[in-house]
């Protein structure tokens, strides 16, 4: 009989430092794909036992009972009781503890003790609990719960090698945890409180670092401007640290595509190469850089502790649209990128309130958008100062970025009201206690982020580029025809098409072409912009120079501002759209999402135009 | 006293909790982060500008956040 690889469950409650434990054992072998059927990340990974046999690990998303208040906690669920369908039912459970928050974290793991799976417990974090003046007898909480106990410190590696000791001597002997079901939820409350009780030999009032933090960050003033500021921070960020890496970036592509250049002759390769692959690729890889540093700062607030403080700040706020602090996460998630915003919501109890948060992330500015709002930007706005330290190419950045969430504030309060009708929404969190973010666990997430990046403009932007160049390339023009190439083609005759429809909101006949490939992803409008001017350039030292100019010298003001408008709005983004298909499970919503968007982007634009020709621009 | 006016930290125990005035899930939701009568509960921090909601209360060893509205529910006593 051949022996299958014996999977094991990392189960906690939220804030337990499950996510570290598993980093810390599986490191960076991991997987992360979807549970099947639904859209909750699996993040799955291997380790080891001590003779070498290999053991996969995942990691549940932190739940406080297997009673489900939220998506992310059925899956949880589903996945302990062998209820989800196709996907196995762990062979043993590692219940994570915080050491520190015993009377909470204890109910869960007794719900869990009692499903009789093999069963370790990793009480971590044990040395934030001492530094916070609790004492505990680990042997005497191993017996009241019958099951193993280590004590492990996942951030600095302590205690994974007693635990994968116990685990696989859990495995062999098979034996069952023994904890009886309790009765009821107050009985087992009592339980918990009466086994908390029991093996904490000492408890004084250590260090109150999260106390004293949270009265300044919490404070009813202060917090606000300490949250701005940190906004401030986290945009400025994106902004001026990324400037050397993206000129190293595009240095980079310019080297390889001159070398392609030199080193073959002009023809049908040459040309896909370099105006199609590198042009198209290229121009967006380049964002990588802002990509990685948005979610450099997503990733620190929420490891450090500080993401819930931020929902708490922002309450009352997003209760004036209908919202609460809740959405506040996914929507700031959502600067980077709304897929995991979207994604994010899962977390939210109010299922009208996480539709509406889902329906309104497309209008958080993603980084995305930042490639075409930058391209446009640098061409059309000149880079002069409004006041001291205050540019004027920043300014207009900055008011796109409103613009997008006042016009997500206004969706949201209407669609509360008349799409969900929801009276009330809720807000009640668990505000975690401060940490340190680990540098290990932030790379990796980090290096995660970038492969997905790096993988999306591999397939589909690459994909979407080739097509395009194709296009735009065939049928060939007539040789000393005074029709130009793009224009003659395939794509340039479906633009056409299109063109009667954004002409009136001042769309021309290349903005029409860029559009449609953008559906499959925004940043693609600047690659296609960038293969169109590149097919249709005379000579190759036009080719060789940048977009920015050529779009200044074709456009008028006022298109390149409805260009900008249009792009706040429109839901350009399959990626998104399919998200929203599964987060919803209806094709309803979905449609309704790219409806209103297009709809909206529509009159931004065409106000944007109009108003801006009536300047004289 | 209700939760939602008890004076920060101040120590108090939870009385009784009206889990009727409270819609179905934020009363399951209370109950799994610990709320239950006779639990020690303490306000640290309200919430920001006039609004003075939501508010943060240490419940056990866990700082939670809530609505006035659903602190309102919890009946709480001070601590001598």
């Amino acid at each position: 009989m051949t022996e299958m690889t014996p999977l094991v469950a990392l189960v906690g409650n939220p804030n337990a430092g499950k996510s570290a434990l598993f980093n810390a054992l599986t490191g960076a072998r991991q997987k992360i794909a979807n549970y099947p059927g639904v859209t909750v990340e699996r993040k799955s990974g291997r380790t080891h036992f001590a003779d070498g046999r290999p053991v996969e690990m995942i990691d549940l998303p932190g739940a406080y009972s297997l009673h489900p208040d939220s998506l992310d906690e059925a899956v949880t669920r589903d996945v302990v009781l062998g209820n989800l369908q196709g996907h196995r039912r762990p062979d043993a459970l590692v219940i994570v503890l915080d050491a520190g928050n015993l009377d909470n974290h204890l109910r869960f793991a007794l719900e869990l003790i009692a499903q009789g799976l093999p069963t370790v417990v990793a009480l971590n974090m044990i040395d934030l609990a001492k530094r916070d003046g609790l004492q505990l007898d680990s042997q005497s909480l191993a017996r009241a719960l019958g099951v193993p106990v280590i004590e492990t410190v996942a951030v600095r590696r302590r205690g994974l090698e007693p635990l994968m000791v116990q685990l696989e001597d859990a495995l062999k002997n098979a034996c069952p945890a023994t904890e009886p079901v309790a009765s009821s939820i107050g009985a087992q409350n009592q339980r918990a409180r009466d086994i908390a009780r029991s093996v904490i030999i000492s408890e004084t009032a250590g260090r109150q670092w999260t106390r004293r933090l949270d009265s300044v960050l919490l404070h009813p003033v202060g917090g606000v401007v300490i949250l701005l500021g940190l906004l401030f921070l986290m945009f400025q960020a994106v902004y001026g640290w990324s400037e050397a890496p993206i000129g190293w970036i595009e240095s980079g592509f310019a080297l390889l595509s001159d070398s392609i250049k030199n080193a073959m002759p002009d023809s049908m390769l040459r040309s896909f190469l370099t105006d199609g692959v590198i042009a198209g690729v290229g121009s967006v890889i380049v964002f990588l850089p802002q990509i990685l540093i948005l979610f450099l700062f997503i990733l620190l607030l929420e490891a450090s502790g500080y993401m819930t403080r931020a929902a708490f700040v922002m309450d009352r706020m997003m209760a004036a649209v209908g919202l609460s602090g809740h959405s506040f996460i996914p929507l700031l998630s959502s600067f980077a990128c709304a897929i995991p915003g979207i994604m994010a919501t899962r977390t939210i109890m109010d299922q009208k309130e996480r539709l509406a948060t889902i329906l309104i992330a497309p209008l958080m500015t993603c980084s995305a958008r930042l490639p075409v709002y930058t391209v446009i930007i640098g061409a059309f706005i000149p880079a002069s100062n409004v006041g001291p330290g205050i540019g004027l190419q920043g300014l207009v950045l900055f008011g796109l970025y409103i613009t997008g969430i006042l016009g997500a504030m206004l969706a949201a309060s209407v669609i509360q009201r008349f799409v969900t009708q929801s009276r009330t929404s809720s807000f009640l969190i668990e505000m975690p206690r401060y940490q340190w973010p680990r540098a290990s666990d932030i790379a990796l997430n980090l290096w995660q982020r970038a492969w997905v990046f790096l993988r999306r403009a591999g397939t589909i932007i690459f994909a979407a580029t080739i097509i395009l160049w194709a296009l735009l390339s065939f049928p060939k023009a007539p040789e000393g025809s005074n029709i130009s190439q793009v224009e003659y083609s395939v794509a340039g005759r479906i633009a056409d098409g299109l063109e009667p429809i954004v002409r009136p909101i001042g769309f021309n006949h290349d903005i029409a072409l860029a559009l449609i490939p953008a559906m499959a992803a925004r940043e693609v409008a600047v690659s296609a912009l960038a293969t169109v001017y590149a097919i249709d350039a005379a000579d190759d030292d036009a080719a060789a120079s940048s977009l920015g100019p050529k779009l200044a010298a074709d456009w008028s003001l006022a298109t390149a501002l409805a260009f900008l408008a249009w792009f706040v709005f429109a839901p350009q983004c399959i990626s998104t759209i399919a998200v929203t298909r599964r987060e919803t499970n209806s094709w309803k919503w979905p449609i309704f999402m790219v409806t209103y968007l297009f709809a909206l982007a529509y009159a931004a634009a065409g106000i944007t135009y109009w108003t801006a020709r009536s300047f004289g621009l | 006293m209700q939760l939602d006016l008890l004076p920060l930290n101040r120590m108090a125990v939870i009385r009784t909790i009206d889990w009727d005035a409270l819609p179905d899930q934020e009363g399951h939701r209370l109950r799994a982060l610990g709320f239950e009568p006779g639990v020690a509960i303490e306000a640290l921090h309200k919430g920001i500008l006039m609004w003075r909601d939501p508010v943060a209360v240490r419940v056990g060893r866990m700082t939670v956040a809530l609505r006035n509205n659903v602190a309102a529910a919890i009946d709480c006593e001070l601590s001598a």
